[in-house]
């Protein structure tokens, strides 16, 4: 008796509970598609489909970033070291390659992963700000990343290894289809597993998740792991894309798109909630007003002030209510 | 009454509708040390608050030296002198002695900070406080002890008539406790009023002259300390009435049925951290519910972080169905078969975001997984199972936690330990904070599976709870064991004179029970 009246109970509020969970990610969803309609009504040839995977291989390095980003941000954590990741690992395939493309990409990979893992290990052992650790790395690392390029531009003609930047499969670039899985595997990762659980414990309530027998400090190195080998997967990718490395200039700021993406997207930066396509719409947003603008003959100037405003009202949005 | 200091009249102090303070009176004559006492949500960090223009009140009326003053903010208070130094000091620790003592109002010549004439002046309040530190030594190199001289120093500066102390010696070690008691002792000969906060009953009469005790925002009584016994001060803190000790049937625990001979299950043996555990010792048996007594930081629920994990110990053994445990973190009990529920609902218990499945099957995860994934079916199964058997009230098991009443709360919480089937639980307050129905569900359900064999510590500030609900109580009093009471012997009546004096003065205390 008494369970039936709960599992009634159950189906008509499970749904206004999702809808009111996924309050920022359906606003961030209605901005996306209040922006397609836009562009369909006034700009030409938005919807063409070179158009379209154009948007999405603009996006795709990004994504990949942001979505690090979105497991970080969710322990409540920040990683500002993303761009420099990007660059060593830029370094180490270029400088790598007479290896073999396979090894050279190993290499950039674990260092990638080593440099998070670092990180996360400053942050969770020493608990020392994520910021702090972080910025110390973007600083360090783009140093690091020019001394293995020895201060210079190395390009390379590697047709295997570009072929991860240019390459199509079937009409869809490689990098997005790269993008996708990844995607994929995230949501798999916060909705399925124990981990997912575990990183959202962790942002939501620290001290309660560890007497909870969370491993806190594992969780927390771990996504940074994470958010340091997608920036390096990311730096693969786009030096592929260009067919040179230069640890000057690769992922340069890429950290504030990344962040812009996972905070328009519906992740609060306090952490204890994560959502993946959330990421993935946000960085679509901001792809797209550029590229509206780019259509339109706008100045490019006034995508940014378009930008900051939705960063401003996402934010806004998603303010702690007061209880 | 022209020595008096300050005097607070029908303070009253409401937070979104809940009073934290109502009517309190208070008042502090000059040279004295007065102790504000209190167990939890009495409301004494609430009045220091005030006091010190922290908080505005709501009604009452504040005088400092017969003047009504109205505090918008510290500053006011400051310089009405009246200063607050807080247990956690807030100073920088690369800066001198002296500039944190002269830090936002440094003396100034053409516009320049006068160093001269700070480190004098620094010097000449050191001191005057009888403290040995050169004011130009960096704070960080010294030690908590003198950090925290400082900071009384820089409270001192102000001119202070009135200085709060804010558990002053939760840091400091035996030793360092001397230099504090100094400093309070040439303050209190130089006029200056202290309001002391402590929980330590050994310091209130080594150092103070009257206290002031409070109970859920409202004032108590004013006593000198020096005719005032222990056992009477426990009384007014927990509101009991000597002559009333004895009562029975408040609470859903049966204690007729308490095992006599007990398997022994769990044993922690000299457990020892700094000034907060001394050498503590507890056991507890298999099927047995072992109650855990004291005032608010005797050590009750630092022995149950110690145990758990959640606290590095210094030394000291844990050992459960006779193995000994090697517990650093609390993955590391839980593995053993440890559960721990906090008396933090808020703080360490909810994960306010999550679902009310999610916080439930938190702990079960890695047994709920496969290669990671977690398993729907068996975590529906856990979920439905135990919001039916615990009552759990949801709207659904994907409601968020946070949206549900604290007794629900606590169910969900408890679940949690219970679904992974522990061998031993900890209690720290389970039934703090919730309703009378959830209250009595949840001390049946503690009963029921003491019966089935699982061993339960639990901590607990309502006395009718431990008589009834133990079949032993350990008392803990300024961080050591001080009394273990058994069978008869459990009474309000004795835990709270062991709560007072500890085992030495217990059998007086049992005496004059039975001459009654």
């Amino acid at each position: 008796m008494q369970a039936t009246t709960t599992i009634k109970r159950t189906n008509t509020s499970t749904i206004r509970q999702r809808i009111s969970d996924a309050a920022p990610t359906y606003g961030a969803l209605a901005a996306l598609v209040l922006l397609l309609v836009f562009n369909s009504l006034f700009t030409t040839n938005f919807f063409a489909a070179n158009n379209v995977i154009n948007i999405l291989l603009q996006v795709a390095t990004t994504v990949l970033v942001a979505i690090g980003m979105t497991l970080v941000i969710a322990t409540r954590g920040i990683d500002l070291s993303v761009g420099s990741v990007m660059a060593i690992a830029s370094a180490i395939a270029a400088t790598q390659l007479p290896r073999g493309v396979g090894v050279a990409m190993l290499l950039a990979l674990l260092a990638a992963l080593m440099v998070g893992t670092f990180n996360g290990w400053l942050i969770s052992t020493f608990d020392i700000q994520p910021i702090i650790v972080t910025l110390a790395l973007l600083i360090t690392g783009r140093g690091i990343a020019q001394v293995i390029n020895n201060g210079q531009l190395v390009s390379f003609a590697n047709p295997t290894f570009e072929y991860f930047g240019k390459g199509y499969i079937g009409f869809i670039p490689v990098p997005v289809v790269v993008m996708l899985l990844v995607v994929a595997a995230a949501i798999f990762v916060m909705r399925m597993t124990a981990f997912g659980r575990y990183i959202v414990a962790t942002g939501g309530n620290e001290a309660a998740a560890r007497l909870a027998g969370v491993r806190t400090n594992r969780t927390k190195i771990a996504v940074y792991a994470i958010s340091g080998m997608l920036a390096g997967l990311a730096g693969l990718i786009q030096t592929a894309r260009i067919g040179a490395s230069d640890a000057g200039t690769i992922g340069q700021y890429i950290e504030l798109d990344a962040i812009a993406a996972v905070v328009v997207g519906g992740t609060p930066l306090t952490g204890g909630r994560a959502t993946i396509i959330g990421t993935l719409i946000g960085a679509l947003i901001m792809a797209v007003i550029t590229t509206s603008f780019n259509m339109l003959n706008y100045p490019y100037s006034w995508s940014l002030v378009l930008k900051a405003a939705i960063i401003l009202v996402a934010v806004y949005i998603q303010r702690p209510k007061v209880a | 009454m022209n020595d008096e200091l300050l005097r607070m009249t029908g303070i009253t102090k409401r937070f979104a509708g809940v009073t934290a303070l109502d009517s309190v009176d208070f008042a502090l004559r000059a040279g004295e040390c007065h102790s504000l006492v209190g167990e939890n949500g009495a409301g004494k960090s609430t009045l220091i608050k005030v006091m010190s223009g922290a908080y505005t009140r709501d009604a009452g009326e504040i005088f400092v030296e017969g003047k009504s003053v109205n505090f918008r903010s510290p500053e006011d208070a400051q310089s009405a002198g009246v200063v607050a130094v807080y247990q956690e000091v807030n100073l920088l620790l690369f800066r001198t002695v002296a500039e944190n003592i002269y830090l936002g109002r440094e003396p100034r010549r053409f516009g320049m900070i006068d160093w001269k004439r700070m480190n004098a002046d620094a010097k000449a309040i050191l001191d005057r406080l009888g403290l040995d530190i050169n004011p130009r030594a960096t704070l960080g190199t010294l030690n908590i002890a003198l950090r925290q001289m400082v900071a009384i120093a820089r409270g001192v500066s102000f001119n202070a008539k009135v200085v709060v102390l804010d558990e002053p010696t939760s840091s400091l070690t035996d030793r360092e406790v001397g230099i504090l008691y100094d400093v309070i002792r040439r303050l209190k000969a130089e006029g200056v009023g202290i309001v002391y906060i402590s929980h330590r009953f050994d310091e209130l009469y080594a150092v103070c002259d009257r206290v002031t005790v409070l109970r859920d925002g409202k004032y108590v009584a004013t006593r000198d300390l020096k005719d005032l016994d222990r056992l009477d001060l426990v009384c007014l803190m927990l509101g009991k009435q000597r002559e009333e000790l004895e009562r029975k049937g408040a609470t859903a625990f049966d204690h007729s049925a308490a095992p006599v001979e007990v398997e022994p299950l769990m044993s922690a043996t000299n457990l020892k951290r700094g000034r907060h555990l001394n050498n503590v010792s507890v056991e507890v048996g298999r099927g047995e519910i072992v109650g855990m007594a004291g005032l608010l930081g005797s050590g009750r629920t630092e022995t149950a972080r110690a145990i758990f994990g959640a606290d590095n110990i210094e030394s000291g053994s844990i050992e459960l169905e006779g193995k000994r445990l090697k517990i650093s973190e609390p993955n590391n009990a839980i593995d053993a078969g440890i559960a721990f529920l906090s008396e933090d609902r808020k703080a360490e218990g909810i994960i306010p975001e999550l679902s009310v499945r999610e916080n439930l099957t938190l702990a079960a995860l890695p047994a709920l997984t496969n290669m990671g994934v977690v398993s729907r079916a068996k975590q529906t199964e856990i979920v439905n199972n135990f919001m039916q058997r615990l009552g759990i009230k949801a709207s659904s098991s994907e409601q968020k936690i946070r949206e549900l009443s604290g007794g629900n709360q606590q169910k969900v919480l408890l679940a949690r330990w219970l679904c992974k089937n522990p061998k031993f639980l900890i209690l720290d307050e389970p039934t703090r904070g919730i309703d009378i129905g959830a209250k009595g569900e949840i001390q049946n359900l503690i009963n029921e599976l003491a019966a089935q064999g699982l061993g339960v510590l639990m901590i607990s500030s309502e006395l009718e709870e431990l008589v009834e609900g133990s079949s032993r109580v350990v008392v803990m009093r300024d961080g050591t064991r001080a009394a273990e009471l058994r069978g008869n012997q459990i009474s309000q009546a004795n835990i709270i004179h062991a709560m007072a004096h500890g085992e030495e003065k217990q059998e007086s205390g049992v005496r004059s029970q039975e001459s009654e």
